[in-house]
């Protein structure tokens, strides 16, 4: 069943009238950058996601505050959709354009406002690096503690809007445990303060339910994160083991003895393999799986849990455990790891990166599943695997030339994180559900919860005009795709009229 | 008491709640009734609906029927060698696990540890619709829908019944070590900015008008490092027990108890009465006869906001939202709670 927007499944559409909507943007905000031509819009038709496309009915890139606040308005009065977009590196499409609807680009709002030290925070515009953040505050020997893979490029505005994560959650927390304060705008065009400059705030907690929302309900135009002392040392331990299941209990030995690292991440032979090749980080290929241990701190306690580590890891198996001897090598043994996705993409023409977390304990299983999955429907899965957090990161190897082979990647995706669901995880960990797994909510959520978050969505949107489709399914679609998923003879939505 | 699922009857009586139009008083211990405004209701108790659901502590996820005694929690995760970060005050031997999702308080820990929504993975809620329903879960990442778990720590019970709740534990730290410097407050302020920048294992500070207190939490090296930077004299670390139950002689005062919540770094504030500075500046309890709106414009104008700890002390316990911000919360009231009946004006006349 395809993601894209299906006005029969997913709700009728406004008809947005473009030139009348042109016309008016021009003479209401003359200054704006406003694309419309086919050849102007063809750039920003995907996102991350990029198999899937849809060209915009128009593009708008304002550089003012005032100017998002009146295309709001307007976008409001005439109720046409708009699509939030930051640097447009999200995985899940959340940023999927609309043919009836303005794709709003924040890229240009891309200004450090404030840093300051002795408060620990920095005020940024949303279309601001993830990483620049970190780099403005370096001097200060401050840095933001959240890094998801893309931080190169991706930008805090869509960080918020995802709630994103990256490799070092387990100890520093996601996206929404590091910010103090956004400013939005609703989808009427009202300004409004979340969070405040303390650490809490009055009334409820809007700033959490707002992190990871998918643009939904908002559009952020400010972002006041928290900064963090940067750690004295980091050092990385890298441990083999002949097999996939004595790495996964590795993982619970090193908790259980009391240690967080600051990183724990995990990879299969196929991706050890493919890493190997691209970087040569020196990882054994030769073993089933490995585990890079990352341990931050004050000197004497990183020293300390080396050692603690070390013989947990021998403890548990492995066939060898390596320390990283100096900076050089421990920054190549992350890099193995965080090329993890471009090698894989070295080894097969296309990939398809999954992102479903689990409660670790089901590690084993899960993974046998997923090489069931993989020999039947005939392709090759790699797993990277953020071992601290539980956040799998399945990448199914195919080639989109091959007729049928997007399809069935498509198809044993929706089965891993089905499967995910199965064992008491969740289809997303920090990618989002945008339009990509659209379907899998339908899984992992009943329609009376569904029901609740349209609830939720209609307290700030009520006319749905901010990125419809996006990240809550319709019950109508949860019908129609319950319809083709019959477990055991009962439809997960029973009580629901049938199209 | 035993372990026990009372979710239905819970179920069945917002059932009966929602059909008669009755507004509800949720209430656990009922050691935390004196913060929010009075809720005139039918009681609805949550304390039949106790036990630990499931527990493994490799995986750092505890997962707690709301009535369940707080201490009975803490036990559990304590013979475990891990705790709850947040160090959620009691306020009573009677405190549940729903009373502190449900007001959101933390301890000395937070600024460093995150506050009890911080904490929160998945919670189990009965909605305005009659329905128990499951946002969230046990893992650490999960971004699939809307986070209404966390929305729902510090909401008074103003959106629903919540019911069950899954939590990120952490190991205990191997060494605490507490440290009495004697230094006065403009002092203590500046030097916790200071430190703030720097990777030192603080893990709480407080100054009670006397002197600065702290605790060091890490590992030994880390500890005994800051212990032979830092100086002072060795505390006893009851005074963090004592400061997180309000039981310090400061609390003894008579006059209103307002806990003020400002920006890390913000100066000594100037108002009538005594002051004690905790999570290294960023909460501030006053005792203080001065009028709301006093403390409330003093407050904002440096970011802040208050909220008063004395029950019935004036009308609007919390600070009052701003238009906008008070409007959407109606909204969100009116659409999870359509008919009002979930702790009405526990935290605004309005919600």
């Amino acid at each position: 069943m395809s993601i894209l927007y299906d006005e029969r499944v997913d709700g009728p559409l406004p008809r947005v009238d473009k030139p009348a909507l042109l016309a008016e943007l021009r003479a209401q905000l003359p200054d704006l950058d406003v694309l419309h031509s086919p050849e102007d819009l063809k750039p920003y038709e995907c996102d991350g996601l990029s198999a899937y496309r849809t060209t915009p009915l128009l593009v708008v890139l304002p550089e003012r505050l005032e100017q998002v606040q009146s295309l709001l308005q307007i976008c409001h009065r005439r109720g046409v959709p708009v699509v939030a977009r930051g640097a447009g590196t999200g995985l899940s499409g959340g940023a999927l354009p609309l043919e009836q609807g303005i794709l709003l680009v924040l890229a240009r709002f891309n200004k450090i406002l404030e840093i300051d030290p002795a408060g620990r925070f920095a005020r940024v515009q949303p279309g601001v690096r993830n990483l620049a953040i970190s780099q403005a505050a370096a001097p200060y020997g401050l840095y933001y503690a959240p890094d998801p893979s893309s931080q190169i490029a991706c930008s805090i505005g869509g960080n918020v809007a995802e709630n994103a994560g990256g490799v070092h959650c387990l100890k520093y927390g996601l996206t929404v445990h590091n910010l103090l304060k956004v400013e939005i705008l609703t989808a009427s065009g009202e300004r409004m303060t979340l969070g405040s400059d303390a650490l809490d705030s009055p009334g409820f907690d809007l700033l959490a339910l707002f992190t990871g929302s998918e643009g939904m309900l908002g559009i952020v135009t400010e972002v006041t994160v928290k900064l963090l002392p940067k750690p004295q040392v980091a050092k990385v331990l890298l441990a083999a083991f002949d097999s996939v299941e004595k790495a996964g209990r590795a993982v619970g030995d090193i908790i259980a003895a009391g240690i967080i690292p600051g990183g724990l991440e995990m990879m299969d032979n196929l991706a050890i393999r493919a890493a190997e090749d691209f970087i040569h980080a020196g990882y054994p290929v030769d073993a089933e799986a490995i585990l890079l241990c990352e341990l931050d701190g004050v000197e004497a306690d990183v020293q300390d849990e080396c050692e603690r580590v070390r013989a947990v890891l021998e403890q548990a198996g492995a066939t060898e455990v390596r320390l990283a001897r100096d900076e050089a090598e421990r920054v190549r043994f992350w890099a193995g790891r965080k090329n993890a996705f471009p090698a894989v993409g070295r080894i097969s023409p296309d990939y398809y990166c999954m992102d479903g977390t689990i409660p670790r304990r089901e590690l084993p299983g899960v993974l046998k599943g997923i090489a069931e999955l993989s020999a039947e429907y005939g392709l090759r899965v790699a797993n990277v695997f953020h071992a601290g957090d539980g956040n799998m990161h399945p990448l199914i190897l195919f080639d989109a030339n091959q007729p049928g082979e997007l399809e069935r990647a498509e198809a044993i995706g929706g089965k891993i994180l089905e499967l995910c669901v199965k064992v008491g995880g969740s289809i997303t960990g920090e990618h989002g559900v945008g339009r990509e797994k659209i379907n899998q909510m339908c899984t992992q959520f009943n329609s009376d919860e569904i029901t609740l978050f349209h609830a939720v969505k209609a307290a700030f949107d009520p006319k749905g005009l901010l990125n419809p489709g996006k990240n809550i399914p319709t019950l109508h679609r949860c019908a129609e795709f319950g319809a083709m998923h019959v477990h055991h003879g009962q439809l997960p939505f029973p009580d629901l009229e049938r199209f | 008491m035993h372990d026990f699922d009372a979710s239905a009857a819970l179920l069945e009586q917002v059932n009966q709640a929602l059909n008669s139009s009755t507004p509800l008083r949720i209430q656990g211990g009922n050691s935390k009734a004196f913060l929010g405004r009075k809720v005139v209701g039918e009681v609805l108790d949550t304390r039949a609906h106790r036990g630990i659901v499931s527990y493994d502590p490799t995986e750092l996820v505890i997962t707690v029927r709301t009535g369940t005694p707080l201490a009975e929690l803490q036990a559990v995760l304590d013979a475990a060698g891990q705790m709850l970060t947040c160090e959620p005050p009691h306020l009573g031997a009677t405190a549940t696990v729903g009373g502190m999702l449900a007001t959101g308080l933390s301890g000395p820990r937070r600024p460093w540890a995150g506050a009890v929504r911080d904490m929160v993975l998945g919670t189990r809620l009965i909605t305005g619709f009659g329905k128990q329903l499951r946002f969230g879960g046990e893992v650490m990442k999960n971004v699939a829908g809307y986070d209404l778990s966390r929305l729902l720590a510090g909401s008074f019970g103003c959106l629903g019944v919540i019911t069950e709740v899954s939590l990120k534990v952490l190991p205990k730290p191997r060494q605490s070590l507490s440290l009495r410097l004697q230094l006065d407050a403009e002092h203590a302020l500046a030097k916790l900015s200071e430190w703030g920048q720097q990777p030192l294992p603080i893990s709480a500070a407080s100054h009670d008008g006397q002197a600065l207190h702290l605790r060091l939490e890490g590992g030994e090296g880390s500890v005994a490092a800051a212990r032979e930077r830092l100086g002072g004299e060795p505390l006893d670390p009851l005074y963090w027990q004592q400061l997180n139950e309000q039981e310090l002689p400061f609390f003894r005062d008579p006059r209103p108890l307002w806990r003020l919540s400002l920006a890390n770094n913000s100066p000594l504030l100037t108002l009538p009465g005594e002051q004690l500075i905790d999570w290294g500046g960023a909460q501030r309890w006053l005792k203080s006869s001065a009028s709301a709106e006093a403390i409330r414009t003093a407050v904002a104008a440096v970011g802040g906001h208050a909220s008063c700890y004395t029950a019935g002390h004036c009308d609007s316990p919390f600070q009052p939202l701003a238009a906008p911000l008070l409007h959407y919360h109606r909204q969100l009231k009116a659409q999870l709670d359509p008919q009002g009946i979930f702790n009405p004006g526990r935290m605004y006349a309005e919600v």
